[in-house]
């Protein structure tokens, strides 16, 4: 069968990093093919290649037969490409039917919008997806999840040969979700293809014929998806088969075999909920102990962590702190009471690019460097000049504006901006995402070092192996909620996806 | 199935909060003027009071535009002094050859500010703060900082000083036709959908395949036309070119865009609220100066600006409520 | 300043980087062009009377441009300047005139000076507040002061011209240290105290990391409102002070002119002077150079007898210039 598209050794750098490299996708007519890896092995970047965001350094692509240069959104949709991003990109202040028609309103005149007849269109491309809203109202007075189908809804009024899904069930309900289902399956039989990005595997197995796999920016797998297990493919996507992980750690993590006892309770949350993100979120933390949070993108690991941290409002639920009650009200207070977060997103919550490693590095501990407003610059050297020993931070000097260095070193000093308040507690949230593999290495031996002299950690990581061999106990979220919770020593790789797949069961 | 092919005035009462607030308060305030003054609904009042706020009804909707992609344009005071200028010099030609030509002068300094802002990708503030000066220099080398007189024997002066058909003066005439047609090009119009979806997100525009930088282009041609509309009125009707003049217009133009309803940050706005907007504040001053002609209270005329600036501080608060309820509500659900 | 530096970009010798240079200090190199051109053409520009008079000018706008400089750190803007010049250089005559401060001419002084400065105070405590809290965006929060704190001025004077003859109130304006204006000993002295805020205390270092990246700076404890209600009552009280010099220079208050477009002074003298305007930086000294830079323009040309509204248009240029040079630096 010819391909309706064929991408072939696709590559992509940003600013001399590669994402991609002779990447590939083939998808056939009538086809829901779906696309799968781990946070970054490179499949927004491709997607965004496809549909004209960015342009590919190398490589070839063929869509309908003809070789094709994208080189805008709209280019895309013209050529019959429409896509559902993950991040919802609709304008939330406009109206439902603006969001549908936008670009292609019918019009009177050719020139006037003849929005009587713009409404009853998306109101009946709405209702094939089961939606009756009133199209007139903004889109952002809906739920997220039926801002999700409008965006879908969009995408596929498009008349469009291939739609890309990106995550589209991400917010959707189980009863959302069979309505998606049946739209994809009804684009199957109208002949269109479909794109279809997830983490959720359970799905794919429902809905997909063929999968491809990429792992670090290449395309490593395709196979129909009948016959395949589910382990095989989250064996594909981190790249290696599980008896080699049980053999030797793929770590510097070695809790849960340290046997060593695990001091007072440092923390203790108790029915925290700040939202549908997260509902209900018990936890204890000791002296010298990892706790992990397992879960898949969206479960509520990220809300735990600023949950605790004070950045989110408590809506019901409570946090005792070494046995005192109170909840943290803001980030200044967290810290305060000895607690340190290493966020997700580096560039948009860690680093302030232009200040020196120094100032970047000191920024949490400034108020006990401080003597009535003046800081103590002499012992603010000798503490970043220790840390930057310490922690094997690679920088011309002290005063090198951070943005210069590169993610792993940038990594560590926001690593060290935690130490060095003497923190009894540290949330980290994907410690290790973006960095090599060398620094990677590093910054779990940084983060084994601090549990040992009895801080406590939280860890979120994507990386599997990474809570397997570090955490003490993993707490398993799905959904906000949590699911089980595993102990070490006896976590296996193998256990944990099988947890995950049972809590996908339950989603789906 | 819903019936939403009807349009629904109460929801869309509910859904505009503020623009019910400006009607209702512009019409309060206008019944309140009937009952006070004696020539408040007088033929010399309204004719007056409708040719000095044309100019301000023209630069506020012209800068509505602007605002509802986000951006802003600080120099149509100063580019409807330079018009004024050029208009009157263009005068003796006839209104025929001063109205294009006024217009097309501002519209010159909009694409001056198009290209800093979509090109070069400087940001909007400090953009339009420059060709602020620029005209505003360029205004008083031109005229060697003096009024020019415009020429009184062409039909130059019509435009600012008389009536069409007796009735309404041609200013406001002028100035309704372009606002009906503004009003048309973002109600109905991709164009003005697009400008809308700009500033709800411009990023999401683009990936959504709509043409944001032509869109964000036309938004400051069309806002320096505007104040090129305003340049000639003001010439026509002061019979002068006036360098000087337009201080503090653009910021009286956000304001009414304020007041309006528009959100700053764009993505929500209306042209019929921001004429509401400009023509409320415009009011406010007029009632001072009825209030002051009564002689029971003596307001100076200074007041003016600072009930302005009580007004725009009401709409703030008004629209930090709107918003903090909005975001609340998003969390509840 | 700029078309140099991109014509001498062009020509980048091999042996010494001029493009990074220049870029890096092009406020200097502006400056100096200036000055040697003034050398060369402009008649008696190498006297004490050139220096005294640009002075006493620059110290306004550079008092003013320092408090923007913190403003625009945070990634803000104030507009309001110009209008709360006009309020504390209305306020202070209105006290050492009245019966209270004729009668006690030493605290009628402190007084004229004291309660002018609070009331500055009190509007930066208003703009801080709109934009801390109540998240209004700048341009806007501070529009509201810009459109009626002048008014509230032309009010409490009903508009007149305050004229008086008060040697010692007159000496913020007109009196000499060393033979060089009291204001501009003044200005040097509080640039040297921001300078030491910013470098030295946690304020200051609060100050740039909420310009560099909020977020990181509210996650890393800092006290992100205060801390932007600070700067706005810093720029609110050293507006206040530029009003109060601008009344003792004339010996005599106008509300109506007081400050006028100072706010435009201000920013153009903190951009060329290097702060971003996304916030992160607060070049205090860059200020001073700014505020010189833009005043020795308007003063060349004036005084090779071009007309005062071209220097408007240069100051327009200058403008674009600095920020092009800004954004093509950042990309």
């Amino acid at each position: 069968m010819a391909e309706l598209l064929n991408m072939s050794g696709i590559d992509k750098a940003f600013a001399g990093v590669s994402a991609l490299s002779g990447a590939s996708l083939q998808i056939a007519p009538g086809e829901v093919h779906a696309l799968i890896g781990q946070n970054g092995a490179g499949k927004s970047t491709l997607i965004k290649i496809l549909t004209g965001v960015y342009r590919r350094d190398g490589g070839v692509v063929n869509f309908n037969g003809a070789e094709t240069v994208l080189t805008s959104p709209r280019e895309a949709q013209a050529t019959g490409i429409a896509t559902i991003y993950q991040e919802l990109n609709l304008v939330s202040l406009r109206s439902v039917t603006e969001n549908v028609m936008m670009g292609y309103e019918p019009k009177r005149f050719g020139v006037l919008i003849n929005w009587k007849e713009a409404h009853r269109r998306t109101r009946e491309i709405l209702s094939r997806f089961g939606i009756d809203i009133d199209v007139r109202a903004p889109l952002g007075s809906y739920s997220t999840a039926i801002q999700q189908l409008v965006a879908i809804a969009r995408a596929v009024s498009l008349d469009a040969r291939l739609v890309i899904m990106d995550e589209p069930t991400s917010s959707l309900d189980a009863s959302e979700v069979e309505v998606l289902f049946g739209v994809v399956k009804g684009l199957r039989e109208a002949g269109v293809s479909v794109l279809y990005v997830s983490h959720f595997l359970d799905e794919l197995f429902e809905i997909c014929d063929r999968v491809t796999t990429m792992r670090d920016g290449r395309t490593v797998d395709c196979r129909a998806i009948a016959g395949t297990t589910k382990l095989e493919l989250i064996a594909a996507m981190l790249g290696r088969d599980t008896d080699e992980i049980a053999e030797a750690g793929m770590t510097e993590f070695n809790a849960g075999m340290s046997g060593a006892e695990k001091g007072d309770v440092l923390l203790e949350a108790q029915g925290v909920s700040t939202g549908p993100r997260l509902n209900g979120f018990d936890m204890t933390l000791r002296k010298g102990e990892i706790i992990g949070l397992g879960g898949l993108l969206g479960a509520g690991r990220t809300e735990a962590a600023r949950a605790i941290f004070g950045v989110d409002r408590l809506l019901s639920g409570k946090v005792e702190i070494k046995g005192q009650p109170g909840a943290l009200e803001t980030p200044a207070a967290a810290i305060a009471a000895g607690f340190g977060y290493l966020t997700e997103d580096r560039k948009a919550e860690g680093i302030i690019p232009d200040m020196s490693v120094r100032e970047n590095l000191t920024l949490a501990l400034l108020p006990k460097l401080t003597k009535s407003g003046q800081i103590d610059r002499a012992r603010e050297r000798e503490l970043v000049d220790h840390y930057i020993k310490a922690l094997g931070i690679k920088t011309a000097n002290m005063e090198q504006p951070i943005r210069e260095l590169s993610g792993g070193n940038q990594q560590k000093v926001l690593l060290a901006r935690w130490l060095a308040i003497d923190p009894d507690v540290l949330i980290l949230d994907e410690p290790t995402r973006g960095v090599d593999v060398g620094a990677k290495r590093e910054i779990q031996g940084i983060i084994r070092d601090a549990v040992a002299r009895g801080v406590g950690v939280v860890l979120i990581s994507s990386e599997f192996e990474e809570i397997v061999e570090g955490a003490d106990r993993i707490i398993v979220l799905n959904e906000g909620r949590i699911v089980t919770e595993l102990t070490n020593p006896g976590i296996t790789e193998d256990a944990l996806v099988r947890a995950l797949a049972h809590t996908e069961g339950q989603a789906a | 199935m819903l019936d939403t092919d009807t349009f629904d005035l109460r929801k869309y009462l509910s859904r505009n909060p503020q623009s019910v607030a400006v009607w209702v308060t512009l019409a309060a305030l206008i019944l309140f003027g009937l009952l006070r003054y004696d020539n408040f609904g007088g033929a010399y009042n309204i004719t007056s009071f409708l040719n000095y706020n044309s100019m301000f009804i023209i630069i506020s909707v012209g800068m509505c535009f602007v605002i509802m992609t986000g951006g802003i344009d600080l120099s149509v005071g100063s580019v409807a002094a330079f018009t004024s200028v050029i208009a009157a010099y263009l005068s003796p030609y006839g209104i025929e050859v001063a109205l294009p030509g006024a217009v097309l002068a501002g519209i010159g300094f909009g694409a001056i500010n198009a290209v800093s802002v979509v090109v070069l990708r400087i940001p909007p503030f400090i953009a339009t703060l420059a060709t602020m000066l620029g005209a505003k220099g360029g205004a008083l080398v031109i005229s060697g900082a003096q009024t020019i007189s415009v020429d009184w024997g062409s039909n130059f002066t019509k435009m600012g000083m008389e009536k069409a058909l007796n009735v309404l003066p041609w200013s406001i005439v002028v100035v309704g036709v372009v606002v009906i047609v503004l009003w048309v090009v973002l109600e109905k119009t991709s164009l003005g959908r697009t400008v809308l979806a700009i500033g709800g997100g411009e990023d999401a525009s683009t990936l959504m395949g709509l043409k944001v930088h032509r869109a964000t282009a036309f938004v400051y041609l069309l806002s320096g036309g505007c104040a090129g509309l305003a340049g000639v009125i003001l010439a026509s009707g002061f019979g002068a070119g006036q360098p000087l003049e337009g201080i503090g217009w653009e910021l009286s133009a956000i304001a009414s865009v304020v007041v309006g309803g528009t959100l700053l940050t764009g993505g929500l706005g209306s042209v019929t609220a921001t004429v509401a907007g400009a023509l409320l504040l415009g009011l406010v001053f007029n009632i001072l100066n009825f209030e002051n002609g009564r002689g029971t209270i003596s307001f100076s005329a200074y007041w003016q600006m600072v009930i302005r600036g009580g007004f725009l501080f009401a709409v703030i608060l008004f629209q930090a409520r709107v918003m903090a309820g909005r975001e609340q509500r998003k969390e509840a659900t | 300043m700029t078309t140099q530096d991109t014509e001498l970009k062009a020509q980048q010798s091999a042996t010494f980087a001029w493009g990074p240079f220049l870029r890096k200090n092009g406020g200097l190199v502006a400056l100096a062009v200036i000055l040697v051109f003034n050398i060369i053409v402009t008649p008696n520009f190498l006297q004490m009377q050139t220096l005294f008079v640009n002075i006493s000018q620059v110290a306004t706008i550079a008092i003013v441009a320092m408090g923007m400089t913190l403003v625009i750190a945070t990634g803000g803007i104030d507009l309001s300047v110009g209008a709360i010049m006009a309020l504390a250089g209305a306020l202070a005559p209105l006290i050492f005139l009245s019966e209270f401060g004729q009668a006690n001419p030493a605290l009628g002084i402190a007084a004229a000076i004291a309660v002018p400065i609070v009331a500055a105070l009190a509007c930066g405590l208003f703009n801080g507040i709109l934009v801390a809290n109540l998240k209004v965006q700048p341009i806007i929060a501070t529009l509201i002061l810009f459109i009626s704190g002048r008014g509230i001025a032309q009010v409490l004077t009903n508009g007149n011209l305050q004229t008086f003859s008060n040697p010692s109130f007159s000496y913020l304006g007109t009196g000499k240290v060393l033979g060089l204006p009291f204001q501009g000993w003044l200005a040097l002295l509080i640039a040297c105290v921001l300078y030491l805020v910013m470098t030295r205390t946690t304020f200051g270092r609060y100050v740039l990391a909420i310009g560099g990246n909020e977020r990181a700076a509210e996650l890393s404890g800092g006290p992100v409102k205060r801390v932007k209600i600070g700067v706005y009552m810093i720029c609110g009280a050293l507006s206040g002070l530029a009003g109060l010099i601008v009344v003792a220079i004339n010996s005599a208050s106008d509300a109506a002119r007081n400050g006028n477009l100072m706010e435009l002074d201000a920013i153009a003298a903190a951009v060329v002077g290097g702060a971003l305007l996304q916030g992160g930086r607060a070049p205090i000294f860059g200020a001073i150079l700014g505020a010189v830079i833009i005043q020795l323009v308007k003063y060349t040309l004036l005084a090779n007898g071009v007309e005062d509204e071209v220097a408007l248009i240069a100051k327009a240029i200058i403008i674009l210039a600095a920020v092009y040079v800004q954004q093509a630096r950042k990309e």
